[in-house]
């Protein structure tokens, strides 16, 4: 029954609404707006249910469809759909929403409304931003999500919070400002908002070289790739813990997605053209960044560089597909497919790898800032050194930090592996140096999350603030528990995750290796 | 057989999560029932597949579990691939595994963490038989971090011990560099075959013998020869070969029991494991097996030199063990893979019991490891003393002992190897016969027979204190009594300080170790000369050393006669006997000679340098670059002159442009015809 409902304008529309309603009430009644708060988070996760139900994995067509005239002299409509790419996004935003208000419950002591009010409205703007399939709906959503991560920051971070929100904001607007003037161009050439007539329109090659580069800056700043990462330490580092949450779960994520969505298929000669950028750019993500990660001495600085060295491998496994299929030497795209001549392995499992790299460090780095949150809210300290023998105090924490930490490690088990396998095993494809310095996240990665282990957990008690530690509470212990479970069963079966959204990626790949020069 | 299969893997599976997830509630009774029953039923089981492949006759398995993932055409799958090897590994792994749950109700007795102790090794028997018996790559390297997870897990153990979470830190990192070849060569493998399955990757061998790999610009290598040299680094990680071995020393800041279970008789024998089972692509690359051999004939030399300046009893079988490993890699190398499993089998018995009485005398002296504090036990102990006995003698390769028998096996092989560095390899492990005897029986006499107190521990033959850096355990028990260990803590609560013998939880598993460590060899014909391995190993008719030694074999006697007619044999006799002499009947000798080679002895007590390098060069370079980017790179150039430089510079220019607002009228009114000029000249 609920297939005919307009869902993707529920999971858009209740957590904003919801976000008035428990402003409205207001932090005279903290607990009112928490328990309101949550259930409407709740409900938006239970409107996926029927998404993913309904979902048809075979079709590579947008599911869902809704579409209204919004701006009709412009041709502007206020158009949702979903397919493969999306729909997981949208579960995810949903679900670390729910999580986000659970953890919160106790540890945000004032203007408890206005902080779940921002976060709700966050999570409706972000779900309209995955779901939105037209270019002007999608970047007012795009811009409109900066302004409740900018109070979430600004309000309830830390003491340096006015730096970093200035940083995140400037640094995030510049780049979403050049995607503006690069879609009002596309307007002018295929007349149409529309996403799927901005993936349709022929385009030439410094056009679309110039287009590749203005998405670049909203994409690229978002995701973050190197050299424009440095806002996210800072931001993580101030930011609330939800906040921190929310950033590396799902705000990175749109970086990511937008690669998929607009570079990629709007400009694919420019984006073959540019691969080797792109591709330096990611490995010098996952190399220099690992190398910066092991050398930090604050435990959200650490997993705010980790981030920027996993999403190394969503950017190396969206851009690398065109060296697989063309080899090194940035080739020219073919204006049409050889059908008798099918194209090599490896580029959809590149697609997929970078797709599941993405949720699965949206469960894995939720986890770890959660774990950092639990610590702070005890000790009021980030410091690496202030721990130390952890588990003696808190064994159930312990556990739980250590198998995130080994998620986010890449161990085998653990949804962290599935991404980085599929793309080092695509890569090598492209080139085997590629793939031995993509590899190195093996011995990167374990290196920087186990020696924070070491330091933090292990060892003996040197603090005496540690001895007095209590382990999780009940309500902390069901919000990792759960993100455990998601990262067991997705490093364990990842298959229906990868049936879910491989046509869409098969449909897109098919779009991209084909030239849309005029 | 599938509800069989998946029973053997679930059962020490769910006695892991029951033991640790509901470890407080069901106590310590409960905990080692739960994990024991897992782990008995799995034995049992394999018994009966053993039974059933081997004399059955029953049919190869090689069936799907379940998809994991399907992406690119590409299968990624669980699956169960059982034949004669499988069994044999099954039964090797549940046997000592059951053999240590057992010991473990006496060793851990006091231990706080009980619970959590059975709930790991069950969880390490369950990974090890999923690494053993998988059909596929993807399997294969789940396994192989799964069992790595655990012996993180289990070297950390006593977490509250500085030294023993550097080791655990230590042996994953170092673990993880072997598998980041590992991975690799899975890749290469991968995108060339369009499978993971062993079997549909073996049948693509012959056309992949041509397949080229660019490396750089022009430079091209052959695809099998870079597959499996990045394999072998996996091995190399897991089984502890040199330059990689330098984890497992450390790693004996565990619990005793993981040291037989994980450190020796099996985790560290799955990188000989994995190059057996991919035989049909080594075979192909006659390059990586010159490698192999040359690297295990360098562990098997150089490690088994350390045991000799060792003091730490726990140790000494720990360099053997690195020893005997080179000795299974080289047996590898030299295409005799049937040889390097039938010592995988023999050590894992006989160094099983090695370690596990090495622990019965560790619990016997309260917890000192170090054996110039030891002596004359052999008349307190009987069952130990004879046990580790039988356990030396078949390390040693004393003729009719188990580890005679796949120990001149591999070094006849090796003799008749053709390929480069075999001639090499020969010389090492020869020699190394000479040193396992010497370094066995010094332990063996220091332990039981030196009458007590002869050397103190400030003698002239030890300086290690001062040189060996970080990681005795004992000296963190005396330098830090405040950071006791529940280990140490048993020690001060036991009743009596003088040495009797371990009670029977710890004897019986001695006892039942002991007996396949004297007769496994009796195999030696089926399984090196028969048909055992048939189908399961692919050897190139041109390098059949183990074919042509078989050509000459006729039965237990004339192996045993064949041998006594050999070097090794007499290398390993007079290694006994120099032991003797140096440790019984000149016990100040040792001291004489270390005086005289202070800096041999110097090298050997540092490890050969391995150690200092990696922490100082690999470790601390690799902290100090990290630093040093993100120093530079990261605050300086980027942020300090891109982003708050061009802030600055906004700021700057906003200075200049604000001039502009003067306020005077006639300013405005020029920049407005000004601006309606070029406008209309735009038009126009």
């Amino acid at each position: 029954m609920f297939a005919e409902w307009p869902l993707l304008t529920l999971v858009m529309w209740t957590p904003l609404v919801g976000a008035v309603l428990v402003a409205l009430v207001g932090d005279a009644f903290p607990q009112g707006a928490r328990r309101l708060a949550l259930a409407c988070a709740v409900l938006t996760l239970a409107w996926c249910i029927p998404l993913v139900v309904h979902f048809d994995p075979h079709s590579a067509a947008l599911q869902f469809v809704e579409q209204v005239v919004w701006i009709a002299p412009l041709g502007i409509h206020y158009a949702l759909g979903v397919d493969g790419i999306s729909l997981p996004l949208i579960v995810l935003t949903s679900l670390i929403n729910v999580l986000v208000i659970i953890a919160a419950w106790e540890a945000v002591k004032q203007q408890v409304a206005h902080y779940l009010a921002a976060f709700l409205a966050l999570a409706g703007l972000m779900n309209g931003v995955f779901a939105a399939q037209d270019a002007i709906l999608f970047y007012v959503l795009f811009e409109a999500m900066l302004i409740p991560m900018f109070l979430i920051i600004g309000i309830w971070g830390g003491p340096n919070r006015i730096y970093a929100t200035l940083k995140f904001f400037l640094y995030t607007f510049l780049g979403s400002v050049l995607m503006l003037i690069a879609l009002i161009y596309l307007y002018t050439q295929a007349g149409s908002f529309a996403l799927t007539d901005l993936h349709a329109v022929p385009l030439g090659m410094t056009a679309q070289i110039l287009i590749f580069l203005a998405f670049f800056g909203a994409f690229a700043v978002k995701i973050p790739m190197w050299p424009v990462h440095t806002w996210l330490p800072d931001a993580h580092v101030e930011a609330p813990t939800g906040g921190s949450v929310v950033l590396a779960a799902i705000m990175l994520k749109i970086g990511g997605y937008g690669f998929l969505r607009f570079s990629l298929p709007i400009t694919p000669d420019a984006a073959a053209a540019l691969d080797w950028l792109m591709i330096t750019f990611s490995l010098v993500a996952i190399v220099y960044i690992g190398f910066v990660a092991l050398a930090q001495q604050d435990m959200k600085k650490l997993i705010a560089y980790s981030s920027i060295a996993h999403m190394g491998f969503v950017t190396l496994g969206t851009f690398i597909i065109f060296m697989i299929y063309y080899g090194s030497h940035s080739a020219a795209l073919p204006t049409a497919l050889d059908s008798s001549a099918p194209l090599p392995q490896g580029a959809v499992l590149a697609l997929s790898g970078a797709m599941v790299q993405m949720i699965s460090h949206g469960l894995i780095s939720a986890a770890l800032f959660f774990c950092v949150g639990a610590l702070y809210s005890r000790l009021h300290s980030r410091q690496i050194n202030d721990y130390g023998g952890v588990v003696q105090t808190m064994p159930w924490f312990a556990a739980l930090f250590v198998l995130f930490a080994m998620a986010n490690a890449g161990l085998p088990g653990t949804s962290g592996f599935v991404g980085e396998l599929l793309v080092i095993l695509a890569s090598f494809k492209a080139h085997p140096l590629i793939a031995v310095l993509a590899a190195t996240t093996l011995i990167l990665g374990a290196a920087y999350s186990l020696w924070l282990i070491k330091r933090v957990v292990f060892g003996p008690i040197v603090a005496p603030r540690v001895a007095e530690l209590h382990d999780l509470s009940a309500r902390e212990a069901w919000v990792l528990g759960l993100l455990a479970a998601l990262v067991l069963l997705l490093g364990l079966w990842p298959a229906p995750l990868l049936h879910m959204m491989h046509t869409t990626l098969e449909h897109l790949l098919a779009h991209v290796a084909v030239s849309k020069l005029l | 057989m599938d509800g069989v299969y998946l029973s053997i893997v679930l059962a020490p599976l769910v006695g892991a999560l029951v033991a640790g997830l509901w470890g407080r509630q069901i106590g310590r009774r409960g905990a080692q029932s739960v994990t024991i029953l897992g782990v008995g039923i799995a034995f049992g089981l394999s018994v009966w597949v053993f039974w059933a492949h081997v004399f059955g006759g029953a049919p190869v398995y090689n069936e799907t579990v379940y998809t994991w993932l399907v992406s690119d055409g590409i299968r990624f799958e669980i699956g169960f691939l059982v034949d004669n090897l499988t069994a044999l590994m099954m039964l090797v792994v549940t046997f000592v595994s059951l053999m240590v749950h057992i010991y473990t109700i006496g060793y851990m007795r006091d231990d706080p963490g009980y619970q959590r102790f059975f709930s790991y090794i069950s969880l390490f028997t369950f990974a090890m038989l999923m690494l053993v018996m998988a059909n596929n790559f993807l399997q294969l390297f789940f396994g192989w971090e799964a069992v790595g997870l655990v012996s993180y897990l289990l070297i950390g153990f006593w977490h509250q011990r500085p030294s023993a979470v550097h080791a655990n830190l230590k042996a994953f990192i170092v673990n993880r560099v072997g598998d980041f070849g590992f991975i690799l060569g899975i890749a290469a493998l991968v995108l060339y075959t369009g499978t993971l399955d062993y079997a549909a990757t073996f049948a693509q061998v012959e056309g992949l013998r041509e397949a080229q790999v660019p490396l750089w610009a022009g430079y091209e290598t052959s695809l099998l020869t870079l597959a499996c040299i990045l394999l072998f680094i996996g091995a190399m990680g897991k089984s502890a070969q040199v330059p990689l071995h330098v984890w497992l020393p450390d790693s004996m800041e565990g619990p005793t029991p993981i040291s037989a279970l994980i450190h020796a008789a099996t985790m560290v024998t799955a990188g000989i494991f994995m190059v057996a089972r991919l035989s049909p692509l080594f075979e192909a690359s006659p390059t990586t097996l010159s490698v192999i051999l040359i690297i295990g004939a360098l562990s098997a030399f150089f490690m088994g030199l350390l045991g000799l300046v060792q003091h730490d009893i726990k140790r000494v079988v720990a360099f053997s063990t690195l020893s005997q490993l080179g000795y299974m890699t080289v047996a590898l190398g030299a295409s005799a893979y049937a040889a390097g499993l039938f010592h995988l089998m023999t050590h894992a018995f006989f160094k099983a019991l090695l370690f596990l009485a090495a622990g019965s005398v560790i619990i016997a002296m309260h917890h000192e490891q170090d054996m110039r504090r030891m002596g004359g036990l052999w008349r307190v102990m009987p069952i130990t003393y004879v046990t580790a006995l039988i356990g030396a003698l078949a390390l040693i390769g004393f003729p009719g002992m188990s580890g005679f028998f796949s120990k001149d096996a591999i070094i006849e092989a090796v003799a008749l190897s053709t390929l480069p560095g075999a001639g090499f390899a020969y010389v090492l492990i020869l020699a190394g016969v000479f040193v396992t005897a010497l370094y066995t029986f010094r332990m063996i006499f220091m332990v039981f027979h030196q009458p007590p107190g002869t050397r103190s521990t400030s003698s002239a033959d030890d300086h290690h204190a001062q040189l060996a850096s970080h990681d005795h355990t004992h000296d963190h028990h005396h330098a830090q009594p405040e950071l006791r260990t529940p280990d140490a803590e048993r020690v001060l609560r036991a009743p009596s300080h003088t040495p009797h013998e371990s009670p029977p939880v710890v004897t019986i598993p001695l006892i039942l170790l002991a007996i396949p460590s004297v007769l496994a060899g009796l195999v030696v014909g089926p399984l090196l000369f028969g048909d055992f391995f048939d189908g399961v190993l692919t050897v190139d008719p041109a390098r059949d050393v183990l074919a042509q030694l078989g050509e000459s074999y006729s039965g237990i006697g004339g192996f045993i006669l064949h041998g006594l007619m050999m070097p090794p044999v007499w290398l390993a006799l007079s290694g006994v006997a120099l032991a003797w002499l140096l440790y019984l009947h000149r016990p100040h000798w040792p001291g004489v000679i270390a005086a005289r080679l202070r800096w041999v002895q110097a090298v050997l007590l540092r490890q050969y340098g391995f150690d200092a390098f990696n922490a100082k060069v690999l470790a601390g370079g690799s902290v100090a670059l990290g630093r040093l980017l993100w120093r530079v790179g990261d605050r300086t150039v980027i942020d300090g002159w891109l982003v708050n430089g061009s802030a600055r510079s906004i700021g700057a220019l906003a200075q200049r442009i604000r001039r502009l607002q003067s306020g005077y009228l006639y300013h405005y009114a020029f920049a407005m015809i000004l601006g309606l000029l070029i406008f209309g000249l735009m038009l126009w």
